[in-house]
């Protein structure tokens, strides 16, 4: 590759490209940033990723490749870019107070923050099973490191080992997912792949083993029953800032690979999967919204809960053999994502007011009284919670009332069934939080921090206003839909 | 601008206007919130007397109708559609005639948290008013799931001992039934490409056998709502737990969406699987009539006897809804408004003495016609209403109803009207027994001498519903005026349907 292509590449990929950069960057430069003043760190971070983020914007209507077609610039790319980009700079402001009351302000925070997101970012972009591979380990490891932030507290450091133990177990199915399907087809590019399927050269049956792999890896990233056993122990143990992150940039990296791999290049073997993805969907909502409700933690509360909405999510794979509704499900997925991120993320903002150091300060019982002494964040939380069960006029209704569109629309009306069913289960223990904050008393206290707040009103306005007028979100999901096609 | 200034809008979200100024008022300001809720509820129903001036009786076709698109992607279009007809117009003017009453209500009886209070009960008329007026279903639904949350509020933290039971019992309960409508709106949607329902009414090209799912998927929604017997068991726990403006709000409007869900939705969607399902939404409105009658003559709460007298009262309107016809529905419409204004009465009443006593026990009373004859005077109109007695407003609802089931084709059966006749009968059992309990004999609690009567305040809160008690019992016909055209026309096309769907 001659340096030309090379930079015509690297100019494709820009907001990638300058996401890495910086944060190679941003290592060297925080060496010399004293310790006290670890803000211009994470400030640096916070600018890159605008710069970023206004280069992706900057790319609207793109629909192009780089690096041979391994990977794939178009509306589903950019639009999952801006959202993670958004995600990042929102953990940014969720963390820096957070750091600095827990003790653990170091500079190499940002620096792995914007590691995995331009990991996810990468994860967007991928199509080829190998850049998938590569995107997934980019987005994990800082995620594991960060996991374990708050060493030597030991449930920090439980949680980091625990999610990197079992996510090398996943990454492994991956790997040889990948493996196998580049036995049975010859190819690792997911266009590559399909037309070996449609040109009758691939091995049907291999494909669907290494199909069933990959599903394995990715489920694990975005918690999906039965692979979710390591979300509440990682939730729980990892500083609140990170899991908000993790929460949200992990699962949007999964669902990502997810949806491009399966819409691209697999549809023929839709006549198995559909089932498949059936059962897991179905298994996921109704696993973790059950337990769910016995959890006094609120933390380990918001990990069962985050179970349940992949589950949500990952309804809109299931009609992915369909053409005609494909995208109309790939949109809503979309669409759910972006609620997702805007109600996770406050609920995640009222958490870490409420923290106290050592882990106090998490349970249910700790938020009672907040709807007397601190109205602004209950009703944030309110909404939030509010937004999780589905309830009008929030984002979080908008999005499921598309999810399940296309689900019905599908013909999987029992699996529709199962779904707003859980929905009602869901609403015992998201409306539980409303209770300990409004009707019974106590004397909360929180730790005031202007950009936290800031974030959090803003997330909460957020989801009602574009719970009301959604239209122009719905647009740009499905224009990034479409062009994932 | 325009769109704002459009008499349904307004009428809809001015109450959002008082929300707002009360959101920048200090809480200790308790008077200026007390009074800024006050009179945005009572600009609001001037706003409501206005769509009635401008209202066309004679027109049976929706009117003032408002139509922006909302949300159109993927051939999909929800739009923000609000109508208003004869069937909606006089619940409109209920909701918003009953929401001042209640606010003046809880003068006194709400000191904690009044600025919650009043945001929570303002939004709820967005809701209520809302759901009577939408006329998309997306849109419906929206505003029908949205209720829910401020009512939820009200019961959590103002309401009684047992409240936060109350609250999520009463929540979960209509989430459950509104969760399957939501399945049949997507349904809709998917398969007639609209969510319009004039539009859909017009196509009326859902088959007969699928009409049959969906109308029990709304009805699992409506009744649950209304609530009809044996899905009524939140009604009891929210009555007795919520707050008496709570109450009166809760059966004098919230009930009613349930029953008018039926009307605008199931009868109108479903016009076959209505008339063929009618005769057992019959059984079940009897058994209720029946059912509520007798478990309110075992209550010692008078609150519950209220409470448990609703389930009866509404399986009326359900039996004259469904003997579709125009009797039927007419006075199905106005046993709606009645109940409204009766058991609304009842529980301002019931609130009023709790105040003064802080209990509901039947027990705890006796001889109050002798300290307090005005409030005994009042009860017992409101009581005689309730139980309805000729010249007074529930005659006029149930009598019409009786004729309508007797009548009915639909029903096609004398024995529903005469079962629910013995209903009328168990009503003026309870209900007189309530009122000796209450006040008849000798004073023979010393708590109870001493007992202020009504003051100037709360008597205002009552007269004009006994204004209205007394209005439909003697001249009912304006109030029949104003829904004959549209219930003419909704059994008209009903039986075309019939015509046309059956074999």
């Amino acid at each position: 590759m001659t340096l030309g292509v090379l930079s015509t590449n690297l100019i494709n990929i820009l907001p990638l490209s300058i996401v890495v950069l910086w944060a190679c960057v941003l290592l060297l430069v925080d060496l010399f940033i004293p310790k006290d003043s670890k803000a211009w760190t994470a400030v640096l971070s916070a600018v890159g990723m605008l710069v970023a983020m206004g280069l992706s914007i900057a790319q609207f209507g793109v629909d192009t490749q780089a690096f041979g077609g391994m990977l794939r610039i178009d509306g589903f790319s950019q639009f999952l870019t801006i959202l993670v980009l958004g995600s990042g700079l929102v953990a940014v402001m969720l963390s820096y107070d957070y750091l600095t009351r827990l003790g653990i302000q170091r500079g190499e925070y940002y620096v792995l923050l914007m590691f995995s997101i331009s990991g996810i970012m990468l994860m967007s972009m991928a199509a080829d099973l190998i850049v998938v591979f590569l995107a997934l380990e980019l987005l994990s490891i800082p995620l594991y490191v960060l996991a374990g932030f708050a060493r030597p507290r030991t449930d920090s450091e439980e949680a980091a080992i625990k999610y990197f133990l079992l996510g090398a177990f996943a990454s492994g199915f991956l790997v040889y997912g990948v493996a196998i399907v580049f036995g049975a087809t010859g190819f690792t590019g997911l266009t590559e792949v399909l037309q070996a399927i449609e040109g009758g050269s691939a091995n049907l049956t291999l494909l669907a083993v290494g199909a069933a792999l990959i599903l394995v890896g990715l489920s694990f990233k975005v918690a999906a029953v039965p692979f979710h056993m390591w979300t509440p122990d990682v939730y729980q143990g990892a500083p609140s800032s990170v899991t908000a992150f993790m929460a949200i940039g992990a699962k949007v990296g999964g669902f990502a690979a997810l949806m491009r791999i399966f819409v691209t290049s697999l549809g023929a073997l839709a006549v198995d999967f559909t089932a498949v993805l059936w059962g897991i969907a179905a298994v996921t909502m109704i696993l973790g919204n059950i337990v769910a409700i016995a959890q006094k933690n609120i933390k380990r509360m918001l990990a069962y809960s985050s179970i349940a909405q992949a589950g949500y999510i990952l309804m809109a794979l299931v009609p992915y053999g369909q053409k005609e509704i494909a995208q109309d499900a790939i949109a809503a997925a979309l669409l759910y994502l972006i609620a997702y991120a805007l109600m996770s993320f406050a609920a995640w903002a009222v958490v870490i007011t409420l923290e106290k150091a050592e882990g106090k300060g998490l349970e249910l019982s700790d938020y009672a009284g907040l709807g007397r002494k601190y109205p602004v964040l209950a009703i944030i939380m309110t909404v939030s919670m509010l937004s999780f069960t589905g309830i009008p006029p929030t984002l979080g209704f908008v999005g499921k009332f598309y999810l399940f569109r296309s689900v019905v629309d599908g013909g999987f009306i029992w699996l529709a069934i199962i779904g707003v069913l859980t929905s009602l289960v869901s609403a015992y223990y998201y409306l539980r939080v409303v209770i300990y904050m409004y009707m019974q008393e106590g004397e909360p206290t929180v730790h005031r921090d202007n950009w936290v707040y800031l974030m959090a009103a803003a997330t909460g306005i957020g989801m009602v206003l574009l719970g009301i007028f959604s239209l122009p979100l719905l647009n740009w999901a499905y224009q990034a839909a479409i062009s994932a096609f | 601008m325009n769109f704002l200034l459009h008499p349904l809008i307004l009428v809809t979200f001015f109450p959002l206007l008082g929300v707002l100024v009360i959101l920048f008022i200090n809480r200790e300001n308790k008077t200026v919130i007390r009074w800024v809720a006050l009179i945005t509820s009572l600009v609001t129903f001037g706003i409501s007397l206005w769509v009635l001036a401008l209202f066309h009786p004679a027109d049976p076709n929706l009117q003032m109708v408002v139509d922006v698109p909302w949300i159109e992607v993927a051939g999909w279009r929800i739009s923000f559609l609000m109508g208003i007809d004869g069937m909606s117009i006089l619940l409109v003017l209920l909701t918003t005639f009953l929401t001042p009453i209640s606010i003046l209500s809880t003068w006194t009886a709400v000191e904690e948290r009044v600025k919650e209070f009043m945001i929570f009960f303002l939004l709820l008329e967005v809701g209520m008013v809302g759901v009577f007026l939408s006329l998309d279903l997306f849109l419906f639904y929206v505003f029908w799931e949205f209720t829910l949350v401020p009512m939820y509020f009200l019961i959590g933290i103002w309401g009684g001992p047992n409240r936060v039971y109350a609250a999520v019992k009463f929540f979960l309960y209509t989430m459950a039934g509104s969760i399957l409508m939501l399945l049949a709106i997507l349904w809709l949607g998917i398969s007639q490409g609209t969510f319009s329902v004039p539009e859909l009414i017009a196509n009326a090209s859902i088959p007969a056998n699928i009409q049959f799912w969906l109308f029990l998927a709304f009805a699992a929604a409506f009744a649950i709502k209304v609530p009809m017997w044996p899905l009524h068991s939140w009604l009891p726990d929210a009555h007795v737990e919520a707050p008496t403006a709570g109450s009166v709000i809760l059966a004098g409007v919230l009930l009613k969406m349930g029953t008018y869900g039926f009307l605008r939705f199931n009868l109108s969607l479903f016009p076959s699987a209505s008339i063929r399902l009618a005769p057992f939404i019959g059984v079940l409105a009897v058994i209720g009539i029946l059912y509520g009658a007798m478990v309110s003559y075992a209550q010692k709460d008078v609150k519950k006897l209220v409470a448990y007298s609703s389930v009866s009262h509404l399986g009326f309107v359900m039996l004259g809804l469904f003997a579709i016809n125009l009797q039927g529905i007419e006075g199905g419409i106005l046993q709606m408004v009645n109940h409204g204004i009766s058991t609304g009465a009842l529980f301002l009443l019931v609130g009023m003495i709790y105040e003064r006593r802080h209990t509901r026990e039947m027990d705890a009373f006796g001889g109050l016609w002798k300290v307090l004859p005005v409030y005994a005077t009042l009860t017992l109109i409101v009581t005689l209403s309730s139980m309805g007695l000729p010249g007074l407003n529930g005659f006029v609802g149930e009598f019409t109803i009786l004729l309508g089931a007797f009548g009915s084709q639909a029903l096609n059966s004398p024995w529903f009207a005469a079962l629910a006749a013995i209903g009328v009968i168990l009503a003026a059992v309870y209900l007189l027994y309530m009122f000796q309990k209450l006040f008849l004999g000798p004073v023979d609690k010393e708590e109870n001498r001493v007992l202020l009567d009504l003051n100037f305040r709360e008597i205002v809160t009552i007269v004009p519903l006994l204004i209205l008690i007394f209005w439909i019992g003697l001249y009912p016909s304006p109030f029949f005026n104003l829904m004959q055209a549209s219930v003419t026309k909704l059994v008209e096309t009903m039986q075309v349907a019939a015509m046309a769907g059956l074999p």
